[in-house]
């Protein structure tokens, strides 16, 4: 069958051949020892034509229950946010999508500056030095953040409380056993890091301490008490994994003193897409940047004194340093660094506040008419962004499936990581929730509660 | 894309009091922001992000975008990148609600469709490799790397020879991910040779390899473009050992069907679903790099797994030996998405196709620029080959300046200065989706190239003439870095 993405003929094939001085391609592959070579026709299923394709993952898709066809309240991570129209048709100019990582700076000034420009804004909303190009995601930089402090050799210890998400907590324990970094995890206390713990657990050996602004929770944490007690520790850096969103209202973890901020720039223009891909950021102090993994984009000028950008640092990194780099992480998400730029700078100075805010607005309204709901009790009295967690009289599961069939997306089932907080449902409020939405949830929440 | 103007930072177009946002108006009753959350605890200087109005927004990217050069631009033969076509329809299926609208935390009831894709890939990959699970949650090559290590270091632990097992090997052609990703996974990397023919040196590997020995990682066809013809010898000689084998899927795109890692004695591959299955570079990302095991590796691979039960998917997390997460969710589902169009595009004769004419296109060009250029390996090469600019360097032109005078043609450059064991290389990779046509005249810029070099090097030297900015000063660049943007 001819495939419309390859342009060989007969013709082409039997050129090209010739100019090879081959009879046959087959010759190509002589090189292959006959024991290993591949008999016969993989199995996999026939090819499709461009309308079969679109037909069948078309019924795919339609197998699943999505943000337009139930109203969402789930959050834990991955949040449904307004993403402006310009997000899409700006990525999709195939001069961004279809490049690679810009190795040949005079034909990729475009994608440069644009990341050079991303560097900047996470800069600011972080309020630290220096930000990298971008990351897998927020958990992954999360961990990479861990490996630098534990990578300057000075102590092993990393300490990361249990309000950080679970999936990063995890990563985490899967870095430390390449690594040999001692991970040791702090508890909770009315859902925020227990103070006291933490300051126990901070001594020599430590080389960070971790926490979540807002947690897993949707909690704020004290980083200014986080900051002191990381601090009097002689080599302990302060790591904050951040919601960049909430951090168009909240204080910014720089202002606290923190040494890396990390996490996902999701919220900004980037769908949830079953949790792949989104993007990671990486922000910290001037004296860190030549520790950072990833790539970074500088300014520098040409020949003629014009401006432009390259990839630089570049000695920190793997193809340079194979076994000596700060990281073995040669990619980055580029292409969704570029779709949370396109976001911020619709969104903008004052857009980045009003969305914020609306997130509290909404998050606030929802506590307050759940918190009167009849079989429903919120767990803390805690500041919060734009999630909160409640106490169900039934299995978070169950409610679930029955949201689902009432055209909900239920929140998070804390208990699947919290055996304390069995039974409790982490509630998320984003500025697409309408007030009709909420009444709905609410009023659906309580009549599975009273049933 | 050749109008060599400023181009002004998005910050520098900003003015106060524009927005590109359509956001709605508070609709629920207002609370006083502090009586909500303490003052302490919000912020006192706005972060300063651009003011635009959607045009300007629009105007910027756009402009942007005619600054940047792609497959869809022109040429992009970046050797071990494999640069080819990325179809369109995958770019409108991944945007379907059903596949970009769904949540990682949904009920397993409500995304079957999603899982059943995952499920299908895993398969489907597992077939193309001759492996025996798959897992698609590594983000890209270099995660796939380290998430395969790290499962060779489980298996050597649970052995009782984790202790003991402490180093893997890596020829001296190899990717700089190697080692990096071998030091990650708490591993010491030894270097093995390469002979004159350009394949990993057996002797060597006899003489590294013992029960300290981890694992061998290596690149089928090689970073040289050439098939290591003696990996039957090489496995047995690394099984004998004790050691595992480890396939960086980077080059894959030139056996489909030919032959699979599974079938030369690998037991961990991972490949990289940007290069090989068509899913877009992103300009350095997102891609995806899943990982497939042999059976003994099974235990080991990271939670959750896609499993079948019946008509019913399900994301098992019931796995006490695995390694544990490696990335958050399930990995790049959207890259993964457009993977598994491909594939069910193509079929089993399409993709066999894919490597047939990977290699037909890179060793016409190896035969016709082998006149002009020294070619240090001399023989079938597979989807790419390696050219030497030693000849033109005794004429004072690097290798680094024919890559720019390329750029003056419209063309990316291949590959140069790697695998850092041929002198001025250049490593040349065309894909299958290119046309003859298209290899014809790159064949004949490069021609011109050659002949430029003798007759008027400074040309070459000088270039590139007409992109948009000139050499740009890296050097001062990494001295004296400026990381982001600052006003005044």
């Amino acid at each position: 069958m001819k495939s419309r993405y390859l342009p060989m003929t007969e013709r082409d094939k039997q050129q090209m051949c010739a100019a090879i001085g081959i009879r046959s391609t087959d010759e190509l592959f002589a090189d292959i020892p006959e024991e290993v070579r591949f008999r016969g026709e993989l199995h996999l299923p026939r090819p499709l034509d461009e309308l079969a394709l679109t037909k069948h993952m078309a019924q795919l898709a339609e197998k699943n229950a999505h943000a337009a066809t139930h109203v969402s309240f789930l959050g834990a991570g991955t949040y449904e946010h307004y993403i402006p129209s310009v997000v899409n048709h700006m990525i999709s100019r195939s001069e961004f999508y279809t490049a690679y990582t810009p190795y040949q700076p005079e034909i990729s000034q475009g994608e440069l500056q644009a990341i050079f420009e991303f560097q900047t804004m996470i800069c600011e909303l972080t309020a630290m030095d220096v930000a990298n190009s971008s990351m897998y995601d927020g958990p992954t930089a999360l961990a990479e953040a861990a490996a630098m402090a534990f990578g300057l050799g000075k102590a092993d210890k990393i300490i990361v409380s249990r309000a950080v998400h679970p999936e990063s907590r995890a990563i985490l324990h899967t870095y430390a056993q390449g690594l040999g970094m001692d991970i040791v995890e702090i508890g909770l206390e009315d859902g925020v890091t227990k103070l006291e713990d933490l300051e126990q657990a901070v001594d020599d050996r430590t080389a960070a301490v971790i926490v979540q602004y807002p947690n897993f929770l949707g909690h704020l944490e004290d980083l200014a008490a986080v900051e002191q007690i990381t601090h009097a520790a002689k080599n302990g850096l302060m790591i904050v994994s951040a919601n960049p969103l909430a951090l168009g209202i909240l204080q910014p973890p720089g202002a606290f003193g923190a040494d890396v901020v990390v996490g996902d720039v999701q919220p900004f223009g980037i769908p949830a897409s079953f949790g792949g891909p989104h993007c990671g950021y990486f922000a910290a102090r001037q004296k860190f940047m030549r520790k950072i993994p990833g790539r970074l984009v500088g300014q520098t000028t040409d020949e003629n004194g014009r401006r432009g950008f390259v990839l630089t640092l570049q000695a920190r990194e793997q193809h340079i340093r194979r076994e000596k780099a700060t990281s073995n992480i040669c990619s980055n998400q580029a292409l969704n660094a570029i779709a949370a730029s396109v976001a911020m700078s619709a969104l903008g100075k004052s857009g980045v506040q009003k969305m914020a805010m609306l997130n509290v607005q909404k998050a606030q309204y929802a506590k307050r008419q759940l918190s009167r709901a009849k079989g429903i009790q919120v767990a803390h009295e805690q500041p919060f962004f734009n999630e909160f967690a409640i106490k169900m009289n039934q299995p978070v599961k169950a409610v679930n499936a029955r949201l689902l069939d009432k055209g909900f997306l239920g929140g998070y089932d804390l208990g699947r990581d919290y055996s304390e907080y069995d039974g409790h449902m982490l509630v998320a409020v984003t500025e697409t929730r309408t007030k009709e939405e909420i009444d709905r949830f609410v009023h659906a929440l309580e009549v599975i509660s009273n049933e | 894309m050749n109008r060599r103007e400023d181009s002004p930072l998005i910050f520098e177009r900003s003015k106060p009091g524009r927005m590109a946002h359509g956001l709605p108006e508070n609709d629920v009753p207002e609370v006083d922001v502090t009586e909500v959350i303490p003052p302490r605890f919000l912020r006192e200087q706005p972060a300063e992000l651009p003011e635009v109005s959607e045009l300007q927004l629009v105007r910027h990217y756009t402009q942007l975008s005619t600054r940047n050069h792609g497959v869809d631009s022109g040429f992009y033969p970046l050797g071990s990148c494999t640069m080819k076509y990325n179809p369109k329809i995958h770019e409108d299926v991944v945007r379907d609600p059903g596949f970009a609208r769904i949540h990682p935390y949904q009920p397993e009831e409500s995304v079957q469709g999603a899982l059943q894709l995952m499920f299908e890939l895993q398969e489907y990959l597992k077939e193309i490799t001759g492996m025996d699970a798959v897992t698609l949650q590594p983000a890209a090559g270099a995660q796939g790397e380290w998430t395969g290590l790290m499962m060779i270091r489980a298996y050597h632990h649970a052995r009782g020879e984790g202790e003991q097992r402490t180093k893997v090997i890596v020829p001296d052609s190899a990717h700089g991910t190697n080692p990096a990703s071998a030091k990650m996974a708490g591993f010491e990397t030894i270097t093995v040779s390469s002979t004159e023919q350009g394949l990993v040196a057996v002797e060597d590997l006899k003489r590294v390899v013992g029960p300290d020995t981890a694992a061998l990682m290596l690149t089928n066809p090689n970073t040289l473009g050439l098939f290591e013809e003696d990996i039957v010898e090489m496995a047995r000689i690394v099984h004998e050992a004790g050691g595992l084998l480890y396939y960086d899927g980077a080059n894959a795109n030139a056996i489909l069907g030919y032959t699979r890692p599974g079938d030369m004695g690998f037991d961990v591959v991972h490949l990289n679903l940007h290069k090989t299955f068509t899913t877009p570079h992103g300009g350095g990302g997102p891609g995806s790099g899943p990982v497939g095991v042999k059976k003994a590796l099974m235990p080991y691979l990271p939670r959750p797994l896609i499993s079948r039960e019946g008509d019913r998917y399900t994301l098992n997390d019931d796995r006490p030996d695995s390694i544990g997460r490696v990335k958050a969710y399930y990995g790049h589902f959207g890259i993964n998405v457009r993977a598994y169009a491909y594939i069910r595009t193509m079929g089993a004769e399409g993709l066999r196709q894919v490597s047939e004419y990977a290699v037909l296109n890179a060793n016409y060009m190896m035969r016709k620029l082998a006149p002009y250029y020294d070619l240090p390996y001399d023989r079938h090469c597979k989807h790419e080959f390696v050219l030497s600019g030693k000849r033109q360097k005794k004429l004072g032109v690097r290798t680094l300046d024919i890559a720019k005078r390329l750029l003056d043609f419209g063309y990316h450059p291949p590959t140069i200065y790697f695998p850092l064991i041929v002198e001025e290389c250049l490593m040349i990779e065309p894909t299958e989706t290119e046309s003859k046509e298209t290899l014809d005249e790159f064949i004949e810029v490069m021609i011109q190239i050659a002949k430029e070099v003798e007759e008027n090097p400074e040309t070459v030297q000088e270039a590139p003439h007409n992109t948009v900015v000139s050499r740009l000063d890296e050097v001062t660049a990494a001295r004296k870095p400026v990381l982001r943007w600052k006003e005044g």
